[in-house]
């Protein structure tokens, strides 16, 4: 698997140059944001604005009413939790594009609870206007750039930063509101996004192993989402269907695919990996996700509990696994 | 120096505002009346020749409420039109404290912009013309009245205007309780630390907020020096002088912001609001001994106009 570093900072002066309307907003943390490069290159289009993220996006809604195209960079929990007013005033309700990308979602960081952004998707899938991203690869923290500046409105985004793994091929860049089919299954299926979705990859190998049939869809888009992308899917899968995210199960990855499988009529058993209504510490990623069971092995658990057999596998399973960029199982306009 | 004739107007605007007011909060049954009559010299002395607006061809006539902006709504218009077409050397007017909005409306018809009629609207269902204004309602630039946002919001705009080359400036009405925000600080630290000097605020420094006199919430004195040491040129004034308001705003204040502290009344105009003990927020007519009392007000105004 092809590991790549300070993805955004190269993605973001690049499209600096192509967008002259873009001025980046940080609030005193921008070498954290990768807006470092971007800074140093577009000294009069960068606008500091210190610890004080309140101000910061009023006055993004004040630039977009401009003309200009605000990218606001901090990390996402000073973002929704500390302006969230902000954000549904003076940037939601008047549609204005304002582009957030906020940085250490779910369990990424160390950092603790107060920088682990557990449950804003929920939080910003609930504001009109809004639109939702979660990126999950290298691939797609290339795109997220192009994606959330094709919609007219804001749009946040859970952004990966440092060394990123690339899951999908650089050619298959993500797309709105259109679910990655990584695999079809008739047995289970799995959704999953952000971080969550390396790990599944790392699970879904073996279960296939064991002769069980794993269909496997990556979320990239949490709003708009559009049901009927995700209806013959889940209705293939006989025994149900899991989910897996890095934010808590209420309101995120989990909620939406209940949502669509209610509005399209298809009811299957669902089991939500996440972090199960609970805030989180400060530790490593890996010690986290089994912590909180948001790792490969604990989908092997939910999926053998769906299939009602025990499938024998072990730790030493999954780390053998060799993960390579997966090409969509289906062209997206077929999902 | 103020040009001639102007002080005059004002005084004519400023009676006119408290008396639409006034006479909305009888039709009404209550409303926010004190803000209009701490108010009404400020408002007639921004729209009666400190700002530079662009004319209006003829007062305008309020829309029926079309909707809030969305990707799927591109029918819903601002009310920023009633301050005059966007031009790069014209003036903005961002009105923070929303519940001053009947006090706006009415100043814009005294200052020519609203039709008369448009207040007809007034707090009707399916109306633009709503009790705290949103963004589509007559003067109204941006979605304020979350008090503390006005501010930052006229940063964003006045920061974009000078990246374009735009001359003109910005103005603000706030209400003293604004300063209370953490959020309000924040902004003077950004204006102060960019030396944003397109941006004049006038401040209603009446002392009342919704639970009472300031000083017995949460008090914001020494004001002016706080403002002073954010960086801001400060000037006091009585908020009732036509020709004190008028001079403050043509201050020199190059590199810095321009804030106005306007000392002002409450009651001034409408003296029956006195027997409210201080309870000034908002005014519920209880009775029609009360009622009348107002309208003796009212007839005191209208025979004032003359």
């Amino acid at each position: 698997m092809e590991i790549l570093a300070q993805v955004h900072a190269r993605t973001l002066v690049d499209f600096g140059a192509r967008h002259p309307e873009v001025r980046v907003l940080t609030a005193d943390l921008s070498n954290s944001c990768e807006a470092g490069p971007f800074r140093d290159v577009y000294r009069d289009r960068f606008i500091p604005c210190g610890i004080s993220e309140q101000n910061m996006l009023s006055i993004a809604g004040g630039l977009a009413r401009e003309g200009f195209v605000p990218l606001v960079h901090t990390f996402g929990v000073f973002i929704y939790r500390r302006a969230l007013d902000q954000i549904a005033m003076s940037v939601a309700y008047p549609n204005l594009p304002v582009k957030m990308f906020a940085f250490l979602p779910g369990i990424l960081t160390p950092g603790g609870a107060t920088h682990q952004a557990i449950e804003d998707v929920a939080v910003m899938r609930a504001l009109p206007n809004l639109t939702v991203l979660d990126i999950g690869d290298a691939t797609e923290v290339e795109g997220a750039l192009d994606v959330a500046c094709s919609v007219p409105g804001p749009v946040y985004v859970r952004m990966l930063r440092g060394e990123v793994p690339r899951l999908f091929p650089a050619d298959e860049p993500m797309r709105l509101d259109r679910p990655r089919v990584l695999a079809t299954g008739t047995d289970v299926l799995v959704a999953s996004s952000s971080i969550c979705t390396e790990e599944a990859l790392r699970a879904t190998a073996v279960l296939r192993a064991k002769g069980v049939s794993v269909g496997h869809v990556h979320v990239s888009t949490m709003k708009p989402f559009t049901p009927a992308r995700v209806a013959d899917a889940i209705a293939a899968a006989r025994f149900g269907v899991v989910t897996m995210e890095n934010h808590t199960v209420v309101g995120g990855l989990g909620t939406i695919v209940a949502e669509a499988m209610v509005e399209c009529g298809v009811a299957r058993p669902l089991r939500r990996l996440g972090l199960q209504d609970t805030f989180a510490h400060g530790a490593s990623r890996a010690y986290l996700a089994r912590e909180y069971g948001m790792d490969a092995m604990a989908l092997v658990r939910q999926v053998e509990s769906l299939v009602g057999d025990r499938l024998g596998i072990t730790e030493d399973d999954l780390a053998a696994v060799r993960i390579e960029a997966v090409h969509s199982a289906a062209k997206a306009e077929a999902m | 120096m103020v040009p001639p004739g102007i002080l005059e107007r004002n005084a004519v605007a400023a009676r006119g505002i408290r008396r639409r007011v006034l006479q909305h909060t009888l039709r009404n049954g209550g409303g926010y009346l004190s803000q209009a009559c701490s108010s009404a010299e400020i408002l007639a002395t921004l729209y009666g020749g400190v700002m530079d607006l662009a004319p209006v061809p003829a007062p305008l006539l309020p829309r029926p409420f079309a909707g809030v902006p969305s990707a799927g709504n591109p029918d819903c218009r601002p009310g920023w039109e009633f301050n005059g077409p966007r031009r790069p050397d014209a003036d903005r007017f961002i009105l923070s404290p929303t519940h001053y909005s009947l006090i706006l409306y009415a100043a814009l018809i005294e200052a020519g912009r609203m039709d008369p009629s448009g207040l007809d609207q007034f707090n009707r269902d399916g109306s633009s013309v709503e009790m705290i204004g949103a963004e589509h309602s007559p003067g109204m630039e941006v979605m304020t009245g979350s008090l503390g946002q006005g501010l930052s919001q006229a940063i964003g705009m006045a920061l974009g205007r000078r990246m374009n080359g735009e001359t003109g400036r910005t103005w603000l009405l706030m209400s003293d309780g604004e300063f209370q925000i953490g959020m309000v600080w924040e902004a003077f630290q950004f204006l102060s630390h960019y030396a944003m000097d397109a941006i004049g605020i006038y401040v209603d420094v009446n002392r009342q907020q919704c639970d009472g006199p300031m000083e017995s919430v949460m008090g914001i004195d020494p004001l002016a020096g706080k403002l002073a040491a954010f960086g801001a040129e400060v000037a006091t004034v009585d908020g009732h002088d036509l020709q004190a308001l008028h001079e403050a705003g043509r201050l020199p204040h190059p590199g810095r912001p321009l804030v106005v502290l306007c000392e002002t009344d409450p009651c001034r105009g409408v003296p029956e609001l006195r027997a409210l003990g201080g309870k000034l927020h908002y005014l519920r007519i209880k009775d029609d001994a009360e009622r009348r009392r107002y309208e003796a007000c009212l007839a005191t105004l209208q025979a004032g106009e003359g």
